[in-house]
């Protein structure tokens, strides 16, 4: 089974540090374990989303600024 | 009177207006997102419309969608709440455009009000005190160094267009100005799309004060103030009415310092004004307005006898203020505490979750406002306040034993929330004594937080 990152917890997940600024990764990117990969708001708080494997990200599987519940799959690894 | 009212919010405050307008006889139309769906509001209102996903910015934030929603149900006027887009005068001025009737102050109004410079000019125009400050923007160091001469330090460093505490910076001396200035103002630009800044003195020992007026657009009334001087990353936490710092006659001076300036722009609706009270020199200064019902008006409410959200309807509908100044009247003490779903014992760190048993607390001058049922599931996607607990009684030593007596009949499970908070400063010796300012609880939580575990839901 594919590797995945997964939410920590329900909120609105951002693929971006701010909305002009460019998403902390991209498809085709390496991630470490430990790299942050977005940000989770809880009740206007925010929370960093770090990954949890390595591996290099394969897909994307929520849009940036979509809903997300814990322990949703953001993104799959290779 | 007749209206059929949509509430352009969520929450808490969307059931309180509901309350009001059923008790007006007028129809309720509640729109929610997606998320929404289980609100107690949708519950309680006439008719329901969905308007979006979950985010704010896709839901509650769309003008054209819930002017959609208005006309599609007939709604004849909008209550905006507060937060979303309660003052926003765009969207005052697009309720009207649409012949709806708007439940607050005319999109000048908040215009004039929301900008923090010239909601001061509007405050020099009829002698109403404000802390030393800049007279105009400030963009730039060299414009900022003249004001700090008239104000000394330490200085505060605000985002002119900014609101609710964000992006508030303190100088204590050049070196910081020098770092803080330009920083504040890019800061301010990206944010709000306006570099502008605003600075203005620090009074080390305030307590925030407010005064709640009520105006027909010709007539304008004060209910007496509130004091919200505990507050968390100028979050207000506890609130009390009346504030027992004032003298009498500061009180009246204070409270017909707002109703001028209220006055001043013919300001329709529910608004309050807050002021810094300097605990030292006895002097207070006008800091904003807001120019909608707020989340501690039920204090007021219970002091006078009032019903603000009730009263805010009639006279936006287009009725005259049914009281004068000598009808108001201040009776014994009340005390508003939030309740955030957060962990007061982890950072106050926020946490959605579904509710399980819920106790809630009754008895002689207790009054629950809430969205909260049992087996209702907090989205994460708006603010943590889950209701507030209000409590009224004789005088303040009282108002406060009973604030105890009521915290302790509140059950809250399956999230944890800000009780614990609430029961350790209702025994606290300073807040019993009432010595706070502004600064006091932040102060306080360093020492005290960790031990405010204990009964998280299950």
């Amino acid at each position: 089974m594919a590797k995945e990152i997964l939410s920590p917890l329900p909120g609105t997940f951002y693929r971006k540090p701010a909305p002009d600024q460019p998403p902390f990764k991209n498809e085709g990117d390496a991630v470490a374990e430990g790299d942050v990969v977005g940000l989770v708001e809880v009740m206007k708080s925010f929370h960093e989303v770090k990954a949890q494997v390595s591996g290099t990200i394969q897909a994307f599987l929520v849009e940036d600024e979509d809903a997300v519940m814990a322990g949703q799959p953001l993104a799959s690894l290779d | 009177m007749s209206a059929k009212l949509l509430i352009a919010n969520r929450g808490e405050i969307a059931v309180r207006i509901i309350r009001a307008a059923k008790e007006l006889g007028l129809e309720t139309v509640q729109v929610y997102s997606k998320a929404d769906a289980d609100m107690l509001a949708v519950q309680l209102a006439d008719e329901a419309v969905e308007i979006g996903p979950a985010q704010a910015t896709k839901s509650y934030l769309k003008v054209g969608t819930i002017l959609e929603a208005a006309k599609s149900t007939g709604a004849t006027a909008v209550h905006p709440g507060y937060g979303f887009l309660a003052e926003n005068a765009g969207f005052a001025d697009a309720v009207e455009a649409a012949g709806l009737i708007w439940i607050g102050p005319s999109g000048n109004a908040i215009r004039l009000m929301g900008d923090k410079v010239a909601a001061r000019s509007a405050a020099h125009a009829v002698g109403v005190p404000t802390v030393p400050g800049s007279e105009g923007h400030v963009k730039t160091l060299a414009e900022a160094r003249p004001v700090v001469e008239q104000t000394g330090y330490p200085v505060m460093i605000k985002a002119a267009a900014g609101g609710g505490g964000r992006g508030i910076r303190i100088a204590r001396d050049e070196a910081e100005l020098e770092r803080l200035v330009p920083q504040a103002s890019q800061e301010a630009a990206a944010a709000f799309g306006d570099g502008g800044l605003y600075l203005e003195k620090l009074i080390e020992k305030a307590r925030h004060v407010e005064v709640q007026i009520l105006g027909d657009g010709e007539h304008v009334i004060h209910l007496f103030e509130r004091e919200c001087s505990l507050q968390r990353r100028r979050q207000k936490v506890w609130e009390e009415a009346p504030s027992i710092a004032l003298r009498q006659e500061t009180r009246e001076a204070l409270c017909r310092s707002a109703v001028a300036l209220a006055k001043a722009v013919n300001y329709k609706g529910a608004g309050t004004l807050e002021y810094l009270y300097d605990d030292i020199t006895h002097d207070f200064y006008f800091i904003e307005m807001n120019t909608r019902i707020q989340v501690e008006h039920p204090i007021t409410e219970m002091v006078t006898g009032i019903d603000l959200v009730r009263e805010q309807i009639r006279v936006c509908l287009g009725e005259k203020l049914r009281f004068s100044q000598d009808d108001i009247r201040l009776r014994g003490h009340s005390i508003e505490v939030r309740l955030n779903a957060e962990d007061p014992a982890k950072g106050f760190m926020p946490q959605p979750g579904t509710i399980g048993r819920l106790r809630v607390p009754g008895g002689p001058g207790v009054r629950f406002d809430s969205m909260l049922y049992s087996g209702y599931t907090v989205p994460p996607f708006y603010d943590s306040l889950l209701g507030k607990l209000i409590v009224w009684d004789e005088d303040r030593p009282s108002a406060i034993n009973r604030l105890a007596r009521a915290l302790g009949e509140l059950v809250i499970e399956g999230l944890p929330t800000t009780r614990e908070l609430h029961l350790a400063l209702a025994a606290d010796p300073d807040v019993r004594a009432g010595r706070f300012d502004t600064t006091w609880l932040e102060r306080w939580l360093e020492h005290n937080a960790d031990e405010l575990g204990g009964q998280v839901g299950h």
